[in-house]
């Protein structure tokens, strides 16, 4: 992406999410239950909706690195860009979710599906990125990525109906995310909701073209000094 | 791919069976948790035999990050994975040999483990065939997917604690069917069976098949 | 009457540029071996001789030069070499908690060979008996050696690649790799080998390589053919 598209891209979201923030703590209304905690609907959704974005974004470009035809570096790095800046918004995420939930629901934290999902793939993210560390060749590194990512993708759906069928047969189905099912969000609530939505999108599509832009670098900065390296090798062999 | 997966498997068996690092080092670690639990979650009778599925669980989840640990670590020792690729050995193969044989390992642990249970923690067969369908599924799962990342951490220095790292999340559901499963053998009907064999099953399918398709690329990359 | 003339070369590469985590192992390899032939490579440590046997294995990731080995791109060799080249380096490629036999026998059922062959390579390479029987841990570093090459053996792919082969062997281990290295060669296929010793392996080598940095710095005739080839 050029710099100068990632720039406006920043701009855009910096744009968005002043509004949201307007629009979320002064313009819209406390709800009638959960007060000021309400406004939670402006976060925690909309990271989660980039938390699973970046989750599928990684796990698509994973295959595509691994398949022959499409292998290129880039989708190593946008892979990595998503992880990282999904790792972010999943731990958000789950801590929005927690200060969320103990006002609203007197709870910290729930064993149901979703949030258990979300905190699996926090984990998964985590593992992906500690898994980076191991050392290679940028090929290797990126190879053993992308097969890491894509055995940890399959893996969601399963856990998703492990702990929904886990969990219901305690609680019955009554597990509900606070605010979006029950009153229904409507007026300058729904607006805004969407608002949020966007900006956290262009904020997380942003971060992403930044980090593969800096992976880009990273990686160049290496190839360039080839020349050098192989004038230094075939030196070795000449007599002192 | 089959017949590379019998010679792996036979001689992944026969070098247990000469080292016995699985007897003498796993399942001594699988005991060893079991009683442990049982101390701090005892000693009433009824929370003992109310988490006994649980705590052999994990006690196998547990084991199986050290056994395919060492099922990997034969691999890295003396250029063996280069001559054998070098020979044209089928990954595939090699996959579901080493799968193979880290689950026979897994099932000998499931058994010492259940007997514990049984023995110890008050746990009752009441449907033997529920047990062993699930726990034949289940070790499988296990298995496959130890394998797997046990080959894709292989170069790390920090391998010890980034495998169990890596495998534990993912079996999450193994656990949680594998346990219900144990539970409903002591019974004589429980709800959602059915669906508690389909995540074994599905697990177990799923993770042979990307075993079997990634394998080779795994093995590529170090 | 003039030699055997070897019309196809079994590998024939140039300015190959090889890396082994960035860095550039081979700088530049012009190197080419007939059919049928025994090439000796020499130089000090750390000159690329191993790295040169590695690649023409398809084993390292090759930057550019151009080329074929066996008949394969070495730029992309892909899986074109899976089965057709073998290497013999330091490591034994042996299992050590299983005896030099086991581990034949296992490597037979991967190749689908005649498990009979292993016990007959055994005898070749003198692993016979209780030396064959013993674990791997427990043998000499002469005799590892000789497990490493009964595989090679049992494998006999075309291309055979012997990363100094007479190192830790006496006398008689010597004479055995080069009796092994002569009939293989005899048999049509292609050997390799790298060395520290300039004398004996001109002795038993069709062509002699040097090298230094990274490339090939000289190359002359061996004793194996010398003036005799055509």
């Amino acid at each position: 992406m050029k710099q100068r598209k990632v720039t406006i891209l920043g701009w855009a979201a910096v744009v968005t999410l002043a509004a949201t923030a307007f629009f979320g703590i002064v313009v819209t209304p406390p709800d009638v239950v959960q007060r000021q905690y309400v406004r939670f609907l402006y976060l925690h959704p909309p990271m989660a909706w980039v938390a699973y974005l970046a989750f599928g974004i990684a796990a698509a470009a994973s295959i595509l690195y691994l398949w022959p035809k499409t292998r290129r570096m880039a989708f190593d790095a946008l892979a990595l860009a998503c992880v990282e800046s999904g790792v972010l918004f999943t731990g958000l995420v789950v801590v929005t979710g927690s200060m969320w939930a103990h006002p609203v629901w007197g709870t910290y934290w729930v064993w149901d599906a979703r949030l258990t999902a979300t905190a699996l793939m926090f984990v998964l993210f985590l593992g992906y990125l500690a898994l980076r560390r191991v050392g290679g060749s940028p090929e290797q590194v990126a190879k053993r990525s992308a097969i890491a990512a894509l055995v940890s993708f399959i893996d969601v759906p399963i856990v998703h109906f492990s702990v929904l069928w886990w969990n219901t047969l305690h609680q019955g189905p009554s597990v509900l995310t606070p605010g979006l099912s029950s009153q229904g969000v409507h007026g300058a609530m729904a607006w805004t909701m969407l608002l949020s939505f966007v900006a956290f999108t262009l904020l997380f599509a942003w971060m992403v073209a930044r980090r593969m832009e800096l992976e880009r670098l990273r990686l160049g900065g290496t190839n360039r000094s080839l020349e050098e390296q192989l004038a230094a090798r075939r030196a070795e062999g000449v007599p002192a | 791919m089959l017949r590379d997966a019998w010679a792996v498997f036979a001689k992944d068996l026969r070098i247990e069976a000469k080292t016995r690092v699985g007897l003498w080092q796993v399942l001594p670690f699988a005991v060893i948790a079991l009683v442990t639990f049982a101390f701090a979650l005892g000693p009433g009778k009824s929370a003992l035999s109310a988490a006994a599925a649980g705590m052999c669980w994990v006690g196998v989840a547990f084991s199986s990050v050290l056994v395919v640990g060492r099922s990997q670590g034969i691999e890295r020792e003396h250029g063996v994975r280069t001559a054998q690729r070098l020979a044209g050995i089928d990954p595939a193969g090699v996959f579901l040999g080493k799968t193979g044989a880290v689950a026979v390992q897994l099932a000998v642990i499931e058994v010492v483990l259940g007997a514990g249970a049984v023995g110890l923690l008050g746990y009752h067969v009441h449907r033997l065939w529920l047990l062993l369908v699930a726990s034949v599924l289940a070790t499988i799962g296990l298995a496959a997917v130890g394998t797997i990342y046990g080959a894709l951490t292989g170069a790390a220095r920090a391998r010890e604690t980034l495998l169990p790292m890596l495998v534990l999340p993912i079996v999450i559901p193994v656990l949680i069917a594998g346990v219900r499963c144990w539970q409903a053998a002591s019974v004589s009907s429980a709800p959602r069976v059915g669906e508690w064999l389909s995540v074994l099953g599905a697990f177990a399918v799923i993770y042979i098949a990307a075993g079997v398709v990634l394998y080779g690329q795994i093995e590529e990359v170090q | 009457m003039p030699g055997r003339l070897e019309s196809v070369e079994a590998v024939d590469v140039v300015q190959v540029v090889a890396l082994d985590g960035g860095f550039p192992v081979l700088a530049g390899v012009d190197f080419s071996a007939p059919r049928g032939s025994i090439t000796a490579v020499l130089g000090s440590n750390g000159a690329g001789k191993t790295s040169l046997l590695r690649t023409l294995a398809g084993l390292t990731s090759v930057a550019s030069g151009t080329g074929q080995v066996l008949g394969v791109s070495v730029a992309r060799p892909e899986r074109g070499l899976v089965g057709r080249v073998g290497l013999l380096g330091h490591d034994t490629g042996c299992y050590e908690d299983l005896s030099p036999a086991a581990n034949l026998r296992f490597l037979s059922r991967i190749l689908r060979a005649d498990p009979r062959r292993a016990d007959a390579v055994l005898a070749r390479v003198g692993l016979t008996g209780r030396l064959g029987t013993t674990t791997m841990a427990e043998l000499s570093a002469g005799q590892r050696r000789r497990a490493a090459l009964a595989q090679l053996i049992l494998r006999a792919p075309e291309l055979w690649l012997l990363d100094e082969p007479h190192a830790s062997l006496d006398g008689d281990g010597r004479a055995l790799v080069d009796s092994v290295m002569e009939e293989a060669a005899g048999q049509g296929m292609t050997v390799v080998f790298t060395s520290h010793d300039p004398g004996g392996a001109a002795r038993v080598a069709d062509q002699v390589c040097t090298m230094a940095g990274g490339v090939v710095t000289e190359r002359r005739d061996g004793e194996r053919r010398g003036p005799h080839a055509a």
